[in-house]
Parts: structure tokens; C-alpha cells; sequence
């Protein structure tokens, strides 16, 4: 940044950021759309800490002594659970979003670490089927691409109640990304500007989605579990609608979440943070005595094997990633930073996906730029990147006296501030106070 | 509404090789041998409104439900042909492949709701949002169908030979819609179109495999006026700039966006194959025009 004289002392109300977008709107007439997740500061699980061990806790020898990773989703309604060798999936993203080139190298890193991957809006094709040893299926508003015979190939089917960037709102895939294979896929023609639905066509409310579930319980023959995912709106009623409608495992997507093509106010202003909706999600599982048979995925933001431990801690049993996946398979690579800088942006800053003129060739659909990515390198650097979160998360379990990451628990961690503690709801370091809570 | 032939019931396919009588034998019992079977016709007995009955069905098979069945009868239907003696509640159909689904009384909410192929016929009324986002199913209701009606609906024919309520069509893409009685009102991006010989043919085959009475010549069509399919960009920088330049070069400008600067695609038009025909084809007449009432939205890109 230039530096700039004193006398020129730049409004707070109106900074650089919000000039350029009065700027823009003036000149187009139409909201931001963009791709990411929330860019604003908001509270994460940076603002937390785990303790530890100390003379009442022992810890695990951090190089010898076992600490298990494992998940199993679905245990006493599906024929075939899903079992995972770690507690970290891979969130939905459509292809048509993504390359098949990114879809594809997501799916063998996840083989890799023994997790699963997610499909998105559009359907399910032959390759992310072919590369994902275990397919969860996302079941959309819009049902695009939605087919039976696909439903019955998936490992799992997650209907779609919401998401992260956008509770309440539907997807967007504008005009650049629909190409003839996804027009096809959607039955939509080529080139519009694709505007999801965003409400169940054929169900209103928990009770309707109960009789939903059994339909597709029944389509399947009761092989595979069902997920809920909600945005983190009202994760406490949402999650205990979602036990009540049947669900197998419910995700709570936090406004951190990503997404390839929203209005950025919406991303922005829409939701809560992940770390004050996990709280709020066990809190209803425990009150209905679901905590741990109903499995509870967050997402939204994690970044690091901390955050997932720290979700897990919360009372998680996995989490999901996206924009992280992404960066590891090769988004924002500064390899690209000339041809970054010719769209106005920056690697690491760039967040037009809905544009589909990613130079680092995930969010496109053209194929000379698709074709920059190796899939195959794609993978390895995924499963690298979930095996660095899974070491990390043993690493912190183990010094916290945890022979499985499940183990983690509220008791281990501190907040460094007053609003994370009182969104975590575990004691502001130092003391044992819980902002609303007696004592 | 509209006086409908009442349809005499089919006979039976074939001997009936299995009944199934669900006040003895489970939901998930009777799916899971109807999702086993390869051929036959079975018999559904004492449903009492069980939801998901024959869900699933995805080989060539015939079932006959006597009674009436909660929602999501024949939901994601392929195949084979399902047939209801009675009425159906919520998502009779959904997401239909191909194949028949039939029912002689009323289908609640969103019948043929995402439908992608195949054939539903409700011999009665439907209620709200028949054909909601369908994508390429062919529905045919007897009597009237319920507000908002093919709303997203995407590809496929919706007959109604009875009356349509409010908001018909609304934010359609490239269903087809064609209706006998009266609409109350058009949704948005949805108008009137004219009837030609292909349409006419689409009605004579859709109505023949209905067998509920009707002639093309009765039927009015309605389809998208196509005015949402991009977001509507104005770009006052580069006009600015192009009358600055054109001061010097005295040339004319044209409006043009860049991608940075709208944060989303382009508005030029694109077109499938289907749209191109169909628009040539209403470019014949000069008697397209919107509908009974005025789309709530007439902006273009107002719907955003």
C-alpha cells in the first residue's frame, strides 16, 4: 500500500472498500457477485485455546501411543454406514463450479486420506463417481441432475437444506460456466445465468421432510444414511428439526462457508459464525439424547487441524472442508500472479469463481484452463494437506490426554475473549466465567 | 372447471402376480420386492394414505394401488407403470423418470414435481405447483391445477384441460404449457404464445395417451418470454468512456460491460438448439403477447 500523508486520514464509515463498491453498484446496477466465503473479521476458532495436560491431566506420548481418527455415520438406520479413517470430508461442490480436472483431484485426495467427498448442485458424474471412493450425493432444491440411478450409486445422500454463504438462498452459476455438458446436466439451455431454487419443490417444513426421508430411505432400500445440512441460521432448532425429520447426521454450515457464485451481501450478512452455531447444535442433540448416535459435521471456515479439533472439542464428530480443499488443490496459486493481475485481483485474493476464468483452472469450465490442472497432483496435494490436519488434530488430542479425537471435549479448551467465550460457552482464560451462564 | 371425459380404468396389464396388503405387510417389505421384481403386475390393497408407496420402481413392472396414498407415491418413478385408484397427496411423482403414473382422483401439492421424463396423468384436479421445476416430464390434468403451476418448470408439456389458477409459469424456462379452461394469471417471464403444427402434434399425442377427451384446437399455450435469463448489467463507465472517445473519433459507442467491473457474466444471448426453433417459430406470428395479466415483474432482470 502507498503510504499517504497524515492530512489524509481515510474515513472508517467509508473506507477504500466500501467507496469502490458504492462505485461499482453506481455504475452497473446490480449486486456483487462473487465466489468464497465471508470476508469480514468474525470471531473463529483462533479465539480459542486448548489447555492441555497439566498435573490432573496426563498427556499421551505423542509419537507412540494410538490416538484413533475414525468416524462412522449412519450406524443404526443404513445398511451401509459410512465409515471414515478421519473426521475431515470433503464439503459439496458442483461440477460446473468446478472443473472435472478439480473434481476429480478432490476425489483422490479424499481416497487418499480414506474420507469422503460431496457432489453439488448439477448432479453427479461418472467421474467424481469414478475417482470417490466414498460419494456423498447432495440432494438440492433444484434437483438438478437429479437422478434415481445415481442416487442408489451414492455412499450417502445429504439433503440440502441450506448453506453457509447463503442460508435461505439459492445457487447461482452464471452464464460463462454453463456449457453444452452443463446445460445438459441441468436442462437449462446454455449461457444463462443460472439462478437456483432455493425451497424444497415438493416439501414445507420438518414434518414433510420426515416423510421426504423415508421416501428416499425407501428408494434406496434403507442402504445408505441421510445427512441434513443447514446454514447456521438457528442451528439449536434446526438440528433438533432435523433429528426429529430423521436425519443420520446433521451439518451445520457456518457463515465462514464458501460458495462459488453469491451476492456478497449475502455472504457477508447472512448467518451466524461457526463457532457460536456448534454449541447451539450439540445443545440440541443433548437435550434429545442424539449427542454422538446422531453424528453432527461442522463446516464453515476450518482451516487448520486446530480448527478441527477445536470444532471437535465443541462436540463435533467431523468436520467438512471447501475453500480449503481448494487452496490446497491449487486455487489463488501465485504461480498465476501475472494472469491474476490482468483480472484485477491478486493470488490470494481473488474470489470471481463465478467468473469461470480461473487461471489456476478449478472454478472453469474452459478447457484450456481446466487443463492446467493435474488431477493427479491435485490428489496428492489434498491427501497431504488432510494428512497435516489429521496429524495435527492426534498432535493436540494426545496433549490433551485423548486416546481418539472424539475424546475432545469443551472441558479442554479457553477463551481469549468475552464474545468467543460466550459463543463457544467455555470459560474466558484464566477464569472460570462463562459469559451467560451462572458463576 | 371444465367438464372432463371420465376416463373408464384401464384394464389390468396382465394375472396380477402378487398383491400386496399393506395392512399386513410393511412399507419397506413391499418396496423392497417391487424394487426386486422384473416383471409382473402386483396389486397394492388397504394403502389407508401410506406415503412412498411404490417409490422407486425401476424395472418394467405394472402396480396398481386401490385406494387412495400420501405423498410421494411413484416418487422417482422408472419404467414401469404405476396406477392409482383414488387420490394422492404431496409429490405424487416426484423426479419421474419414464413410465406412466396414473390416479383417478386429485393429487395434492406438486405432482410431477422435477419430473424428468415418462408420463403422469391425474385423471382429477392437481393442486399448487403441479410440474414445479420440471424438467422434461409430460403431465396431463383432467380438471384444474393450483397456483403456481410449472413454476422453474424447465423442459416437458403440462396439459390442463380444466382451468389454471394464479401465477401459471412463473420464472418458467422452456416447459411448454398448454391449457384448455381459463389461467387466472400468468407468473413472471411467462406469456402467451401461438399454437403451431408441432405443438398441435405434442397435444394430439399427449391427449390420445391420456384419454380424458380434448382437441388441440381447444388448448391455449403459454411459454417463457425469456427476459430472465440473464441478469440485466448497465455499464455507465465504459459508455462514458466510449462518448469521450467518440468526441475525438466522432464515431458512434457501444455499450458494453467487462466482466471485472459487473462481477458476473456477460448478458449476450445464448440459445439452445430447442430455444432457437422455438423462437423462430414465434417470430411467424406477431400475435405473442402477455397473457391475461400482467407479469408482476416486467423489467427486465427485475427477478434478481
Amino acid at each position: 500500500m502507498t503510504e499517504q500523508p497524515w492530512h489524509l486520514r481515510e474515513s472508517f464509515t467509508f473506507d477504500r472498500n466500501v467507496i469502490a463498491e458504492i462505485r461499482r453498484a453506481a455504475n452497473t446496477g446490480i449486486y456483487r457477485i462473487r465466489g468464497w466465503g465471508a470476508k469480514r473479521e468474525l470471531p473463529t476458532f483462533d479465539d480459542l485455546v486448548f489447555l492441555g495436560a497439566s498435573m490432573s491431566r496426563y498427556p499421551l506420548e505423542g509419537y507412540r501411543e494410538a490416538c484413533g481418527t475414525d468416524v462412522v455415520i449412519g450406524a443404526e438406520r443404513a445398511e451401509r454406514p459410512v465409515k471414515l479413517d478421519i473426521p475431515i470430508t470433503i464439503a459439496g461442490m458442483s461440477f460446473g463450479s468446478l472443473s472435472a480436472q478439480a473434481k476429480e483431484a478432490l476425489g483422490r485426495g479424499a481416497n487418499s486420506a480414506g474420507t469422503s467427498t460431496t457432489t453439488g448442485d448439477g448432479g453427479m458424474t461418472p467421474e467424481e463417481r469414478g475417482h470417490s471412493k466414498t460419494l456423498v450425493y447432495q440432494y438440492l432444491p433444484s434437483r438438478y441432475g437429479m437422478n434415481p440411478d445415481d442416487l442408489r450409486k451414492a455412499d450417502a445422500i445429504e439433503v440440502v437444506v441450506g448453506q453457509g454463504a447463503k442460508p435461505g438462498g439459492g445457487g447461482m452459476l452464471m452464464g460463462q460456466k454453463i456449457n453444452e455438458r452443463v446445460a445438459e446436466m441441468r436442462t437449462l439451455p446454455e449461457g444463462i445465468d443460472q439462478r437456483s431454487a432455493c425451497r424444497h419443490p415438493d416439501w414445507t417444513g420438518p414434518d414433510d421432510l420426515e416423510i421426504k426421508i423415508i421416501e428416499l430411505r425407501e428408494i434406496v432400500d434403507w442402504q445408505v444414511p441421510i445427512y441434513i445440512k443447514v446454514g447456521a441460521a438457528r442451528p439449536y432448532y434446526d438440528t433438533a428439526l432435523a433429528v426429529k425429520a430423521g436425519a443420520d447426521a446433521v451439518v451445520v454450515d457456518g457463515m465462514q462457508g464458501g460458495t462459488a457464485a453469491t451476492q456478497d451481501v449475502f455472504i457477508e450478512h447472512v448467518g451466524i459464525p461457526t463457532i457460536a452455531a456448534i454449541p447451539e447444535a450439540v445443545r440440541a442433540l443433548k437435550e434429545l439424547g442424539a449427542h454422538r448416535r446422531v453424528k453432527l459435521i461442522a463446516a464453515g471456515g476450518i482451516r487448520s487441524g486446530a480448527d478441527v479439533a477445536k470444532a471437535l472439542a465443541l462436540g463435533a464428530d467431523a468436520v467438512s472442508i471447501g475453500t480449503a480443499a481448494l487452496i490446497a488443490i491449487g486455487d489463488n496459486d501465485p504461480t498465476y500472479e501475472e494472469e491474476y493481475r490482468a483480472l484485477g485481483s491478486s493470488a490470494g485474493f481473488w474470489d470471481d469463481f463465478q467468473a469461470g476464468n480461473d487461471p489456476a483452472g478449478i472454478t472453469t469450465q474452459d478447457p484450456a484452463l481446466a487443463g492446467r490442472l493435474d488431477p493427479v497432483i491435485g490428489g496428492r496435494r489434498l491427501a497431504n494437506y488432510l494428512q497435516v490436519l489429521t496429524l495435527e488434530v492426534q498432535t493436540l488430542a494426545r496433549a490433551n490426554g485423548k486416546s481418539h479425537v472424539s475424546n475432545l471435549e469443551p472441558e479442554d479448551l479457553a477463551a481469549l475473549t468475552v464474545e468467543a467465550a460466550a459463543m463457544a460457552r467455555v470459560p474466558l482464560a484464566g477464569t472460570t466465567w462463562i459469559p451467560g451462564q451462572d458463576g | 372447471m371444465s367438464k372432463t371425459k371420465a376416463a373408464k380404468p384401464p384394464p389390468l396389464p396382465g394375472p396380477v402376480s402378487h398383491t400386496f396388503d399393506l395392512s399386513e405387510t410393511t412399507l419397506r417389505e413391499m418396496n423392497h420386492a417391487l424394487h426386486q421384481a422384473e416383471s409382473g403386475t402386483f396389486a397394492v390393497v388397504n394403502p389407508r394414505g401410506a406415503h412412498a408407496v411404490a417409490a422407486g420402481i425401476f424395472t418394467d413392472i405394472d402396480v396398481v394401488v386401490n385406494g387412495s396414498v400420501g405423498y410421494y407415491c411413484a416418487g422417482m418413478h422408472q419404467h414401469g407403470r404405476v396406477r392409482v385408484e383414488g387420490n394422492a397427496s404431496t409429490g405424487l411423482a416426484e423426479n419421474i423418470m419414464s413410465g406412466e403414473v396414473r390416479i383417478s382422483g386429485n393429487a395434492t401439492m406438486s405432482a410431477g414435481a422435477t419430473g424428468c421424463g415418462g408420463l403422469v396423468v391425474v385423471e382429477g384436479n392437481a393442486g399448487a405447483r403441479c410440474g414445479i421445476s420440471m424438467k422434461g416430464v409430460d403431465i396431463v390434468v383432467g380438471g384444474n391445477v393450483g397456483h403456481m403451476s410449472a413454476f422453474m418448470a424447465q423442459a416437458g408439456n403440462l396439459v390442463v384441460l380444466g382451468d389454471a389458477d394464479h401465477d401459471l409459469g412463473d420464472s418458467i424456462y422452456e416447459a411448454e404449457l398448454f391449457v384448455r379452461g381459463t389461467v387466472a394469471s400468468l407468473g413472471s417471464d411467462c406469456v402467451e404464445k401461438p399454437i403451431e403444427a408441432e405443438h398441435r402434434d405434442v397435444l394430439e399425442r399427449l391427449l390420445t395417451a391420456a384419454g380424458l377427451g380434448g382437441r388441440p384446437e381447444q388448448f391455449r399455450r403459454f411459454g417463457s418470454a425469456r427476459t430472465l435469463y440473464n441478469f440485466a448489467v448497465d455499464d455507465i463507465d465504459a459508455e462514458v468512456a466510449g462518448t469521450s472517445r467518440n468526441r475525438s473519433k466522432n464515431t458512434k459507442t457501444k455499450k458494453k460491460a467487462s466482466a471485472k467491473q459487473r462481477g458476473q457474466s456477460a448478458t449476450k444471448k445464448r440459445t439452445t438448439k430447442k430455444q432457437s426453433s422455438q423462437e423462430s417459430s414465434s417470430k411467424k406470428s406477431t400475435t405473442e403477447k402477455r397473457s391475461t395479466k400482467q407479469p408482476k415483474n416486467t423489467k427486465k432482470g427485475a427477478k434478481q
